[in-house]
């Protein structure tokens, strides 16, 4: 006998598209019908399979820098630029004449060259660990594996915390080497997207809190507790400052 | 022409979806190599359109976009490809059972190959739940079907994969003959 739910409800509930009251339905059903009960565990088989299969395929970092490239450049003033043409040397001249003031006179701007310098080279290392093989030393999703794996390894050993129920579960954490300094990259999940936190004391190398998007990738740093953390992605900036509202507040 | 702001905004919001469209163009194309031009394409006519998105969910939005895109890139290079209806009849198939299936799916490359030849319909609404994890609603609108047909849409499409992973493995069979 073939039941006709196996073929229709059975496939919302898997999914979990049902409304509860549908949900609920549909589980009375399940302890009467052979027919669905073995349709459901087939299908979450093959749910699983598919879910744990790496079947996923990711763009290659060349494309994403290939695209960023044929974007057609957006001038900012792009739509004034008919009408006052004219006052185009002034205003180069002038902000000219304010860079140079502003090297002179403001030295933070040599701060946000030291910063630019280390977000790229951050996006850099998160780009190396995208390669095959070089996520993780230590793969694991339990903080209490990742956390005492870089004991001995580090002057300091960064805070390890799963946030799997927040959204990010732990992938697991390596050593990597940024802008010459040896610092902790603890490994997170974001749907599809991964997420490196690099971590290493802020006295070894102070990057400002702050953020910015560098080739496609996004970054943001802060401080805690005399350490510096800097998270890299793919996945949006909100999703970035999510994980970085997890650590601030964990 | 867009601006500025805009460009930052397209990077902020649209390009962090690149993978999902390399990953729906590589299984709708079944080939990297064609996955990355599409998919540039792709984003480059979604750059183009971007004045026309305001709000909303922006992964549907591309995948919508890389999805146009892969099928006039079939129609053009594989027409004989887009026949194939979903409501077509599929018996089961006969050596299906849990622990076959389990067994098949440990295997990257057969599931692989299981999945490439199921035709295009059905490859797209399995990759955008299983792989995508994408929401009925998403589908619907990446799709541009009815959201009440995409629940039947996965039971054939997924019917069709356990038929295509548990039978014998068209490549080994043809070593055999």
């Amino acid at each position: 006998m073939k039941c006709e739910l196996s073929e229709t409800l059975l496939h919302g509930y898997v999914d979990g598209e049902l409304d509860a009251a549908g949900a609920v339905h549909f589980e009375r059903h399940l302890e009467s019908c052979a027919e669905c009960a073995g349709a459901l565990a087939r299908e979450q088989i093959l749910r699983q399979t598919l879910q744990s299969s790496s079947l996923y395929e990711r763009a290659p970092h060349s494309l994403r820098q290939r695209i960023l490239s044929s974007l057609p450049a957006a001038p900012e003033s792009q739509r004034t630029a008919g009408s006052f043409s004219w006052l185009w040397p002034a205003v180069a001249a002038a902000s000219l004449l304010f860079s140079i003031l502003s090297w002179q006179f403001f030295p933070g701007s040599g701060r946000q060259a030291q910063q630019a310098t280390l977000a790229s080279a951050i996006v850099d290392a998160h780009l190396r660990s995208l390669q095959p093989g070089h996520l993780t030393d230590v793969a694991s999703t339990d903080q209490h594996t990742v956390k005492p794996w870089f004991d001995g390894k580090l002057e300091v050993v960064p805070p390890v915390q799963d946030f799997a129920n927040e959204g990010f579960p732990l992938i697991g954490g390596r050593l990597d080497i940024v802008d010459g300094r040896t610092v902790a990259a603890l490994v997170y999940a974001r749907r599809k997207h991964i997420v490196n936190v690099f971590v290493w004391r802020a006295q070894d190398g102070n990057l400002p809190s702050g953020s910015g998007t560098e080739q496609g990738y996004h970054w943001s740093s802060w401080q805690r507790e005399g350490l510096t953390f800097c998270g890299v992605t793919d996945a949006s900036p909100a999703d970035l400052d999510e994980l970085k509202q997890l650590f601030l507040q964990h | 022409m867009l601006g500025r702001e805009d460009r930052i905004r397209f990077e902020q919001s649209v390009l962090p979806h690149l993978d999902a469209a390399f990953n729906l163009a590589r299984w709708l194309l079944r080939n990297r190599g064609d996955a990355e031009d599409v998919a540039q394409e792709a984003l480059l006519r979604a750059y183009q359109f971007f004045g026309t998105y305001r709000a909303g969910d922006a992964r549907a939005w591309l995948l919508q976009i890389v999805r146009n895109c892969c099928y006039t890139w079939l129609k053009k290079n594989h027409p004989s490809e887009n026949s194939v209806e979903l409501d077509e009849e599929v018996m089961p198939g006969e050596r299906e059972t849990p622990e076959s299936l389990a067994i098949a799916g440990n295997d990257r490359e057969r599931l692989t190959r299981a999945l490439d030849q199921l035709p295009a319909p059905f490859r797209e609404v399995l990759v955008l739940r299983e792989l995508e994890g994408c929401s009925y609603k998403e589908i619907a609108a990446i799709t541009s079907r009815p959201i009440g047909s995409v629940m039947s849409a996965l039971a054939r499409a997924r019917q069709r994969l356990r038929k295509a992973l548990t039978q014998p493995d068209t490549k080994e069979a043809r070593h055999e003959v």
